[in-house]
C-alpha cells in the first residue's frame, strides 16, 4: 500500500506539474517555470496501513506551528482539546489548557451587551491571525496566508509537499528574474512564492534532544500539519486492519459454504 | 433444479457458520450508525465548565448555561439560609437530597442541599422536575412563590430557598448538578 | 417467470398474513424457488452487489444528513465536523464516497457484462432501459452529492455542469441563460443551488429504489439471461435462486466489499481530489478541473467536440443512446461467445472507453485532443454503425443445445 500510494503520488505529482507546466506557459510564456521537481515520498511514520503518528514529532510540529507559522497561517478547524486527544500529539491535561489558555479568545455579549476577550479554554477553537481575507492581504503584501488545517489533504503529494516546499527555498536561476517580495522556491507552481522562507537551521528550540536542524523542523511541522488534517488516521489503521481479518475470514467460510451447497449439483 | 430433487440441507455446518458469522458481522457495523447519533466531542467538550462565583453578590443569582441547560446559581442571604434550614423533613413532599456530589439516600436537609458545607452557593439545575420548563425567581421582580425560592408558571410548582419542591404537581426537588469548588470563589461544574 | 407459485404458509400468523398480504409468498417465489440458469458465472454477482451497496449509500447518506448543514457558510466546515468531531463520523463519510466510486465501478462491470451476453435484447428491452434509467439518476445523484462537500472542485464541477445549459442560448436566444438561472436561483452558484442540490441528492435515491423495484419486477419475467444466451428448457437447465445464488453472490459481495473497505480504511482520498479539500472560493477557479472518475469518459467526449452546443448534444447523446441498444443490436444471437467477429469489437469498444476515461483526466490539446476525437468517433460508430450491420454480415459460431448441454459438454460430469 506504501508503495501504490507513493507511486501513486509520484504519478499524480508528474500530471498536475504537466498540467502546471502547460497552465503557466500558457499564460505566461515569458516566465521559465516548467521545471517542477518530481515531489519525493518521504519515510513518514503514518504511512502504509500499520502507520502511527509518533508523538513526539507532533509535539515538536506543534512548537513549530505555534512558534512560526501560527503568526500568519490559522488552524481554525482545530481545537485545543484535539491536543489532548488520543491519536494526536497527546499532550497531558495540563499542558492542553495551559496552552489554551496562552490565547485571547473573544467571548460575550456579557451583561452589559459588550464582547469581550477571555483566555482560551481546550473547548475552544483555534484562533486564526487575522479576522478576514482582507485583513491578512493587507498585513502580508497583497497575499494571503491559507489556513494550514487541511493543507496536507489540499495539496498533491501531502506531507510530502509541504516537506519540499520548506526545503526547497533557493537561489534562483540566473536568468530568472524575482518580483520583489518573492522569493523562489523549487517546488511551488510558477516558483515564486510570497512567503520568504520560513524555517532554518535552529528555527525552533527542541527539549527532547531532537536536533533543530531544517531538515527536522521541516519533517516535523509537516507530520503536524499531516495530522490536523486527519486527526482519525490512527483509527482509522487500527479499525481497518480489524475489519480486514474480518472480512477474510467470512470470505473463507463463505467460499467453504459455496463449495459445498454447489457440489449438491451432481450430473 | 438439478437431477436429484432433493431439497438442499439447510442445516449444513458450513451454512450456519458463514451466516452466523456474517450476521455478527452485520450487527457489530449498525454501532457506527447508532453512536453516531450520540452527543459528539465539541458537545462533551462543554461538558465541564468553570464558573467565577466572585462577582455575584449576596442576595443576587446568575443563570448560565451548562450543556444546554440552565444553571442557577444563587449566592444565598442569611435570612434565605435560615428558613431553608428552619423547614421540618415531615414537610417535605421529596425527602431525598437530589445532589449529584452525595449519595442517592442522602436525605433532603439544607446541608445536603449545598457543597462541601458552603451554605452560602446553592447551585441548581434550572428544569422544573415536573415537565421540564424553567421556574422563576431568578430575576429582581420574579414571581419566587409561596416559599421565596423558585416558582414555576407552567403548573404552579412552588420551591423553597433551598430549591426543594414544596407544593405543586413536581415530583422531585430541583436538581443540584456534580460540581466541585476549584478555588474559593471558582467552580467547576460537571 | 411466470409460474406457479409454490409457496406454502407454514404457521397460523403466516398464514393470516399471507391471505392479506403475502410479502413471505413473494421473498418465497422470487427469492427463494425463482429458477435460475444455472450455469451464471461472477459476472452476474454484480446485481447484488449493486443493491449492497445502494444500501450503503442511503444509511451513511441518512445519517450524513443529521450532521451537514446545507448553507454555503457552513456545509464545508459541517464536513469537517463529520471527520473531526461526529462519533466514527470519519468512516461514514469515507464510506459515502468511496462507496459512490464502488457502486459506479459495480454499475460499468454490470452494465459491460450486459452489453457482451446481449442481455438487453428480446425480451429484456425494458429491463435494459430501466437499468439506463437507473444510470443517468444515479449519475444525477452522484454529481449533486459531490458538490455538496462545497470545496473547490464541488463548486466549479457544478458552474461548468450547470453552464452547459447555456449552450441552448444559440437555438432561442435567452434559453440557455434563463435555463442557468433558473437551476442557480440566483446570477452564479450560491446558497440557493446548494440546497436544491441538497434537496434532490436526498429525493433521487428514493427514485433509484423505485426504479431497481421496477427492474428487477422486469428481470423476473424473463428471468436472468445467462453466459450461453440460450433460453432455461428443461427443468435440468435451473436451479433455484436459494441456496445455490444467495451463497454465491454473498462470496462475491464480500470479496467486493474487501476492496470497499482497502479505500475507505488505506485509501480513502486516492479518488478524491485534493483541490475539494480547500473551501469553495467563487472568485478563483483551479488551474485543472476534473470531475470524478466515473464521469471521465463523458467528460472527454464533451470537450472532444469544438462547438458548445454540440459538445453538449454527445455528451448527452452518448449515454442516451444506450437507451435505443435493444434495436441497433440486429444480430438474433444473445451471447457474444458465439458471435466471432462481434467479440473483437466488443473488446475495442471497452477499450475505446477506457482510452476516453483516460483522456477526460488531460487537458484537452494537442495529442490528446486528437486521440479524444478518435476516440469519441468510434464510441457512436461501434453504437450506431458496426453494432447494426455486424448483425446482417456476422455468421454465428455453434451453439450448445441447452444451458445443461453447455454445462456438461465443457467440464465433465463431477467438476460442478
Amino acid at each position: 500500500m506504501k508503495m501504490i500510494t507513493s507511486s501513486f503520488v509520484k504519478h499524480a505529482a508528474r500530471i498536475v506539474s504537466i498540467t502546471l507546466l502547460g497552465v503557466t506557459l500558457g499564460h505566461s510564456p515569458a516566465q521559465s517555470a516548467g521545471d517542477l521537481p518530481e515531489i519525493k515520498a518521504q519515510s513518514w511514520s503514518f504511512s502504509g496501513p500499520f502507520g502511527t503518528f509518533d508523538r513526539g514529532q507532533l509535539q515538536r510540529g506543534f512548537k513549530v506551528y505555534k512558534e512560526v507559522c501560527s503568526g500568519c497561517h490559522g488552524l481554525r478547524q482545530l481545537h485545543f482539546r484535539n491536543l489532548g486527544e488520543a491519536g494526536g500529539p497527546e499532550f497531558g491535561e495540563a499542558e492542553v489548557k495551559a496552552l489554551a489558555a496562552e490565547v485571547e479568545v473573544k467571548d460575550g455579549p456579557n451583561e452589559e451587551g459588550e464582547m469581550f476577550e477571555r483566555p482560551g479554554k481546550p473547548s475552544d477553537a483555534f484562533v486564526s491571525p487575522f479576522p478576514n481575507e482582507n485583513a491578512a492581504r493587507a498585513a502580508n503584501n497583497g497575499a494571503n496566508p491559507p489556513d494550514l488545517s487541511l493543507m496536507a489533504k489540499a495539496r498533491v503529494g501531502g506531507p510530502d509537499y509541504i516537506y519540499a516546499l520548506m526545503v526547497g527555498y533557493k537561489e534562483p536561476p540566473e536568468k530568472m528574474k524575482v518580483s520583489e517580495g518573492m522569493s523562489y522556491n523549487d517546488v511551488f507552481p510558477g516558483h515564486q512564492i510570497a512567503m520568504a522562507a520560513p524555517l532554518s537551521e535552529e528555527s525552533v528550540e527542541y527539549s527532547d534532544g531532537t536536533k533543530p536542524t531544517l531538515d527536522n523542523h521541516a519533517k516535523d511541522v509537516s507530520a503536524f500539519l499531516m495530522w490536523a488534517a486527519e486527526p482519525k488516521l490512527e483509527e482509522r489503521h487500527k479499525l481497518g486492519f480489524r475489519f480486514m481479518i474480518y472480512l477474510l475470514l467470512l470470505s473463507g467460510l463463505l467460499y467453504l459454504a459455496k463449495r459445498r451447497i454447489w457440489s449438491r449439483l451432481k450430473h | 433444479m438439478a437431477q436429484k430433487p432433493t431439497e438442499p440441507n439447510r442445516r449444513d455446518f458450513m451454512t450456519i457458520a458463514a451466516v452466523s458469522f456474517a450476521a455478527v458481522g452485520g450487527a457489530a457495523s449498525l454501532w457506527p450508525f447508532i453512536d453516531q447519533m450520540n452527543p459528539d466531542a465539541s458537545a462533551l467538550s462543554l461538558a465541564t465548565i468553570e464558573v467565577d462565583l466572585s462577582p455575584i453578590e449576596e442576595g443576587q443569582s446568575i443563570t448560565i448555561s451548562w450543556r444546554g441547560k440552565p444553571v442557577f446559581i444563587r449566592h444565598r442571604t442569611g435570612k434565605e439560609i435560615e428558613e431553608a434550614k428552619g423547614v421540618k423533613m415531615a414537610d417535605l413532599p421529596d425527602p431525598d437530597a437530589r445532589n449529584g456530589n452525595l449519595k442517592d439516600d442522602a436525605p433532603a436537609t439544607d446541608i445536603n442541599r449545598v457543597k462541601d458545607k458552603n451554605e452560602k452557593w446553592l447551585v441548581l439545575v434550572g428544569i422544573c422536575t415536573h415537565l421540564g420548563c424553567i421556574p422563576k425567581g431568578q430575576r429582581i421582580g420574579d414571581a419566587k412563590g409561596e416559599y421565596g425560592g423558585w416558582f414555576c408558571p407552567c403548573h404552579g410548582s412552588h420551591y423553597d430557598t433551598a430549591g426543594r419542591i414544596r407544593k405543586g404537581p413536581a415530583p422531585r426537588n430541583l436538581d443540584v448538578p456534580t460540581f466541585e469548588f476549584v478555588s474559593d470563589t471558582k467552580i467547576k461544574i460537571g | 417467470m411466470a409460474h406457479e407459485s409454490t409457496f406454502k404458509p407454514g404457521n397460523s400468523i403466516s398464514k393470516w398474513f399471507d391471505d392479506r398480504l403475502p410479502i413471505e409468498r413473494m421473498m418465497h417465489d422470487q427469492f427463494g424457488v425463482f429458477p435460475m440458469p444455472r450455469n451464471l458465472n461472477y459476472l452476474w454477482t454484480f446485481g447484488g452487489i449493486l443493491t449492497f451497496f445502494l444500501v450503503v449509500q442511503l444509511l451513511t447518506g441518512i445519517v450524513l444528513a443529521m450532521h451537514y448543514v446545507p448553507h454555503e457558510g457552513h456545509a464545508f466546515d459541517s464536513v469537517e465536523h463529520i471527520m473531526r468531531d461526529v462519533n466514527w463520523g470519519w468512516l461514514l463519510r469515507y464510506m459515502h464516497a468511496n462507496g459512490a466510486s464502488m457502486f459506479f465501478l459495480a454499475a460499468y462491470i454490470h452494465i459491460a457484462r450486459g452489453m457482451y451476453y446481449g442481455s438487453y435484447k428480446a425480451p429484456r428491452e425494458i429491463l435494459w432501459i430501466l437499468g439506463v434509467l437507473i444510470f443517468v439518476v444515479m449519475m444525477a445523484t452522484a454529481f449533486m452529492g459531490y458538490s455538496l462537500v462545497w470545496g473547490q472542485m464541488s463548486f466549479w464541477a457544478v458552474t461548468v455542469i450547470t453552464n452547459l445549459f447555456s449552450s441552448l442560448d444559440s437555438i432561442v436566444s435567452g434559453l440557455g441563460t434563463g435555463i442557468v438561472e433558473w437551476i442557480w436561483g440566483g446570477f452564479s452558484v450560491g446558497n440557493p443551488t446548494l440546497n436544491r442540490l441538497y434537496s434532490l441528492h436526498y429525493l433521487l435515491p428514493f427514485v433509484i429504489c423505485g426504479l431497481v423495484v421496477l427492474h428487477i419486477w422486469a428481470l423476473h419475467i424473463p428471468g436472468s439471461n445467462n453466459p450461453t444466451g440460450i433460453d432455461i428448457k428443461t427443468k435440468s437447465d435451473s436451479i433455484p435462486f436459494t441456496p445455490y445464488y444467495t451463497v454465491k453472490d454473498g462470496f462475491a459481495m464480500c470479496v467486493f466489499v474487501m476492496l470497499f473497505a482497502a479505500f475507505v480504511f488505506y485509501a480513502p482520498n486516492y479518488l478524491g481530489h485534493p483541490d475539494n479539500y480547500v473551501e469553495a472560493n467563487p472568485l478563483a477557479t483551479p488551474p485543472h478541473i476534473v470531475p470524478e472518475w466515473y464521469f471521465l469518459p463523458y467528460y472527454a467526449i464533451l470537450r472532444a467536440i469544438p462547438d458548445k452546443l454540440f459538445g453538449v448534444i454527445a455528451f448527452a447523446g452518448s449515454i442516451s443512446i444506450l437507451l435505443f441498444l435493444p434495436w441497433l443490436d440486429t444480430s438474433k444471437v444473445r451471447s457474444s461467445r458465439y458471435r466471432p467477429i462481434y467479440k473483437w469489437f466488443f473488446a475495442l469498444f471497452m477499450i475505446d472507453v477506457l482510452v476516453l476515461g483516460y483522456l477526460g483526466a488531460k487537458p484537452p490539446e494537442g495529442l490528446y485532443l486528437i486521440v479524444g476525437r478518435l476516440a469519441t468517433a468510434y464510441y457512436f460508430l461501434h453504437l450506431l454503425v458496426v453494432l447494426p450491420l455486424l448483425g446482417w454480415i456476422e455468421k454465428p459460431s455453434a451453439m450448445p443445445g441447452s444451458i445443461t448441454d453447455d454445462v456438461l459438454g465443457k467440464k465433465p460430469a463431477g467438476a460442478k
